[in-house]
This record gives C-alpha cells, sequence and structure tokens, in this order.
C-alpha cells in the first residue's frame, strides 16, 4: 500500500509538486500519466528516499518512510522495486552481476547469486547464454528486460516503473507491458507504473491517475477511461494540442 | 549597481561551491567509517595507480633530462658535477617528480573517474545503487580516494627514480660526467625528507584528483555535454588545486 499526502516539492522557483495526494491499495496496479516534465519522476525519486520533499507524508504498507525532517528513515526502508526509465544499469558489469546485484553485496556466494540470477532472467524471457554479455552490448529491449529482471529480483511487495516502454517500438512495448502486468500478478506486488504511453497504461493498469500542475487530477479504473468527459483525459489520451493541458506549461 | 550585485552573487555562488563540496568530503570520510568495498579499491589501484605508470615514468624521464641540460649549460660548468646531480635530485625529489607526477596524474585519472562517475549520475545509474541499498559514497567514491591516496605516492616514489636516472644518462652520456660519481654525489645530497616530503605531497594530490573528480562525476547534469564540462571542470579545478597546495606545502615543510 502507497500512500502519499499533500507532498510537495520545488526546486529553486520552480514548484514541481503541490500538494500532490495518492492512494494505492495493496496489489492495485496503479498506472500515473501525465504530459513530460509535470514531476512524474520526482514523485518516484520521493518514494525511494533519492529526492527529500519540501512538505508532506509517505506512507509505505502503514509505515511513514520519512522522519521527522522529511528525510528518507533508514530504519524504516522497506524492499522497494524500480526500473528506471533508461533501464540504469551498471555498465561496468555483466547482465547477472546487474541482477544479482543486491545479493551479491550481501553474504551470498557468487555461484549461488549466479544461479539466482539466471532463474529470474528466464522469468523475463531471456535465454541463460546472454548472462555473461555487459549491457552495452544487448539491444534496447533486452536492456529494459534485464532492468526488470533486476527489479524483480529480491521479490519485492512494491514496484515502481518509470516510462517501461518509452525508447522502444511499439511491438517491444507490448512485450513489456505484458511482462510487466504478468511478474507484478506473480509476485502479488503494489505496482505504480507511470509513463505517457496510453497503450501501456491501457494493458498494465487496474487504476489510472492523471498528474497535472503537481497534483493528482483525476483517478479511477481503467475502464473509465473510455467513458470519462473529464477535459484534461480526453486531451490526453487523444492526444490533441488544443484543451486545457497547455503545452507551454513547463 | 549591476556590478555590484553580479558580484555578490557570484561570490555567493563560489561560497555555496564550496560548501557543497566541503559536505561531499565531509560524506565521503563519513564512508570510510563504514562498509569498505575491497574488490573496487583493488581495481582502482590498477586504474589509477598501475595503469598511470607509464606517463609518470615517462614525464619524470624527460624532466630529470632536461633539468640536467638546463643546470649544466645554464650554471657555472666548474665543478658542476656535483653541482647538476644534487639539483636533479632536490628538484626531483622535491618538486618536479609530485608536481609533474600530479598534473599528469590529474588528467589522467580525474577525468577518467568524472567521466565515468559522471555518465552513472546522468543514466540514473548512482540513483539505481541507492535503491539497490547501496551507499555511493562507499561503493564508488571512497575507493578510488583510498586507491589515490596511496597509488600516488607509489608512483611518485618510482617518478623519483626513473628522474634521477634520466639526469643521470644525460650527465654520462652527453656532459661526460662519470656515472658512479654521480650516483655518489646523488647518494650523499639526498636525505630522507626531501623524498618524504615528495611523498607526502603526493598523497595530498591523489586526494585531490580522486575527490575532484569524483564531485564534479557526482554533480554532472545533462547529457553527454554535461558529463563533458564536469570532466573538463575536475581536469582544471584539480591541477589548479594540486599547484596552490604544493606552494603552501612547501611553505609548510621547508620554511621552517
Ligand atoms: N534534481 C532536479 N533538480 C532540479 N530540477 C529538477 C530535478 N529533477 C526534476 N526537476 C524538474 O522537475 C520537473 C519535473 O521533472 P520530471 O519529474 O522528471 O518530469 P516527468 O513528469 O517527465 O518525469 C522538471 O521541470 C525538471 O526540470
Ligand atoms: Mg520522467
Amino acid at each position: 500500500m502507497i500512500e502519499i499526502k499533500n507532498l510537495n516539492k520545488k526546486f529553486n522557483n520552480n514548484s514541481v509538486l503541490k500538494n500532490l495526494n495518492i492512494n494505492i491499495e495493496k496489489g492495485e496496479s496503479a498506472v500515473v500519466i501525465g504530459q513530460s516534465g509535470t514531476g512524474k519522476s520526482v514523485m518516484l525519486k520521493c518514494l525511494l528516499g533519492l529526492i527529500k520533499p519540501d512538505s508532506g507524508m509517505i506512507k509505505i504498507n502503514n509505515v511513514s518512510i520519512l522522519d521527522k525532517n522529511l528525510s528518507y528513515s533508514n530504519k524504516n526502508r522497506i524492499k522497494i522495486g524500480m526500473l528506471f526509465q533508461g533501464g540504469a544499469l551498471f555498465d561496468s558489469l555483466p547482465v547477472w552481476k546487474n541482477i544479482s546485484f543486491i545479493s551479491l553485496q550481501g553474504k551470498v556466494s557468487e555461484k549461488e547469486c549466479k544461479i539466482n540470477a539466471l532463474m529470474t532472467l528466464e522469468k523475463v524471457g531471456l535465454k541463460s547464454n546472454i548472462s555473461d554479455l555487459y549491457p552495452s552490448e544487448l539491444s534496447g529491449g533486452m536492456q529494459k528486460r534485464v532492468a526488470l529482471a533486476r527489479a524483480i529480483f529480491s521479490e519485492p511487495d512494491i514496484i515502481l516503473f518509470d516510462e517501461p516502454t518509452t525508447g522502444l517500438d511499439p511491438i517491444t512495448a507490448d512485450v513489456i507491458n505484458n511482462l510487466i502486468l504478468e511478474k507484478v500478478k506473480d509476485l502479488g506486488a503494489t505496482a505504480l507504473t507511470i509513463t505517457h504511453d496510453m497503450a501501456s497504461a491501457r494493458t498494465i493498469a487496474s487504476k489510472v491517475y492523471m498528474l497535472h500542475d503537481g497534483a493528482i487530477i483525476w483517478g479511477d479504473d481503467v475502464s473509465e477511461l473510455e467513458k470519462t468527459d473529464n477535459k484534461f483525459i480526453l486531451q490526453f489520451t487523444r492526444g490533441e494540442s488544443n484543451g486545457p493541458i497547455s503545452h507551454r506549461s513547463n | 549597481m549591476k556590478v555590484l550585485v553580479n558580484t555578490g552573487s557570484s561570490i555567493l555562488g563560489f561560497i555555496q561551491e564550496v560548501g557543497r563540496l566541503f559536505l561531499f568530503i565531509l560524506k565521503t570520510f563519513k564512508a570510510a567509517t563504514s562498509r569498505w568495498y575491497l574488490k573496487n579499491f583493488f581495481l582502482q589501484i590498477i586504474s589509477i595507480g598501475y595503469l598511470s605508470l607509464p606517463v609518470v615514468a615517462l614525464t619524470s624521464f624527460f624532466t630529470g633530462g632536461a633539468l640536467a641540460i638546463q643546470i649544466y649549460y645554464g650554471g657555472n660548468q666548474f665543478n658542476s658535477e656535483v653541482i647538476v646531480s644534487s639539483i636533479v635530485a632536490l628538484g626531483i625529489t622535491r618538486e618536479l617528480g609530485p608536481v609533474l607526477g600530479g598534473i599528469v596524474v590529474a588528467g589522467r585519472v580525474s577525468a577518467a573517474i568524472a567521466a565515468e562517475l559522471g555518465t552513472m549520475k546522468v543514466t540514473e545509474q548512482i540513483d539505481a545503487l541507492r535503491t539497490l541499498s547501496t551507499d555511493p559514497y562507499e561503493y564508488l567514491v571512497f575507493p578510488r580516494v583510498l586507491a589515490a591516496v596511496i597509488s600516488l605516492p607509489i608512483l611518485v616514489g618510482f617518478a623519483d627514480i626513473i628522474g634521477i636516472m634520466g639526469g643521470w644518462l644525460v650527465g654520462v652520456q652527453s656532459l661526460g660526467f662519470n656515472g658512479t660519481v654521480y650516483l655518489q654525489n646523488t647518494e650523499a645530497f639526498l636525505e630522507s625528507g626531501d623524498i618524504i616530503s615528495g611523498l607526502i605531497k603526493a598523497s595530498v594530490f591523489g586526494f585531490i584528483i580522486s575527490i575532484m573528480g569524483s564531485y564534479h562525476g557526482f554533480n554532472s547534469k545533462g547529457g553527454a555535454q554535461g558529463v563533458g564540462r564536469s570532466t573538463m571542470n575536475a581536469v582544471v579545478s584539480s591541477s589548479i588545486l594540486i599547484l596552490a597546495s604544493n606552494y603552501i606545502m612547501t611553505n609548510l615543510l621547508f620554511s621552517s
């Protein structure tokens, strides 16, 4: 369960998040859509403790992840899987070490890590013969799959996806979307995906939220996407330049 | 009025930058007190220390040779065998070995560190490390700093020997000195303090090179252009800091 209340974040004079509120139930697959530059990644980074918010509250599984000074509380660190926008694979490490990175840093033997990495590689539909390659030797789609494998490796309760299909062709994007759907279901995890790709949102989401101008302005079941007369949603799903969303904001 | 405002804001910007750098150094020291990633440290010893040996050796060899020629033709040629050998030995161990070694390693190593960490920063690999419960200061910065602080004195130790050999070779081959006498003079003149002062400087330079490389890498913004800019800033700032700190250390070590 993810609960964000009145979250605010400013960079210098640029107010990015303005009283953002969202509630994601356990097991839900939430998708946040919104224009580029509206603060979707900033929201995820606040959840991960990579960016310190100015004010607000974040609870994961009913535990606040921020301490009194709004810094990330190490005491309440929770296993969260994260798929970064560009994959963010470590290019100095081979595929299998990327996937099992977190247990390689622990007390688990390399051999065991590699076995587990190969199993996870299989889960994302990749053959074990790429395990010794380096990320730069893989195609974009394969990199995304390896990054997905790394995100699910430790079987987290919460998984975050930052624009998982950006930069992929529509067919590969669909493969990734279905993989995400399947893995999230397998793990019984709560998922939060941010995207501006409507095909991706329709595949992955059980619930859709719209982020505009630093706040969530709409949220409902994915089926409502087709029925709503909300002008923001209509403009966004149709991809029109005229409407309440000005393409000059940000 | 506008000039005043501009000066004011650039002074403020400078103070802010110094503050950020100070915080960065503090975080690196804090990383030293927790987990040590020994494997990363050994990899950095190879890339910072071992692989810098050829450039440092060449620099020092030619500098020693050039110094011998300058002293011989520039000075009084009476008693030149003693003067050349002693000035080469002192010049190399006290100043030229550490400073020129530091500068060439700054070009090589702080650029490489800034480019690598900068790329990791702009491709979100540093964020990814954090989400995988790994502190980037422990995993990336501290191993580089420790490796540089240890490698630089060893490199300069080699540079001292090779620089003196450069001077010796020129002395014997083109200035007609007696090789054995030259080395005896060198040994008679050189004190352990001369060598040790150079090695202490080298260690400080190693710290400067690795910290500036890491700091600028961690603060890279934007894409390839941003990484390019931080690489340049790393080299320029570490070179200037090496020269400035060398002046201060020479004062402290030799004026008393
Ligand atoms: N670390 C940062 N420092 C300053 N500004 C930032 C930072 N991260 C994001 N921003 C700004 O916040 C805004 C939202 O960015 P982001 O969350 O990446 O947008 P998106 O919705 O496309 O993911 C942008 O205007 C961006 O410039
Ligand atoms: Mg984004």
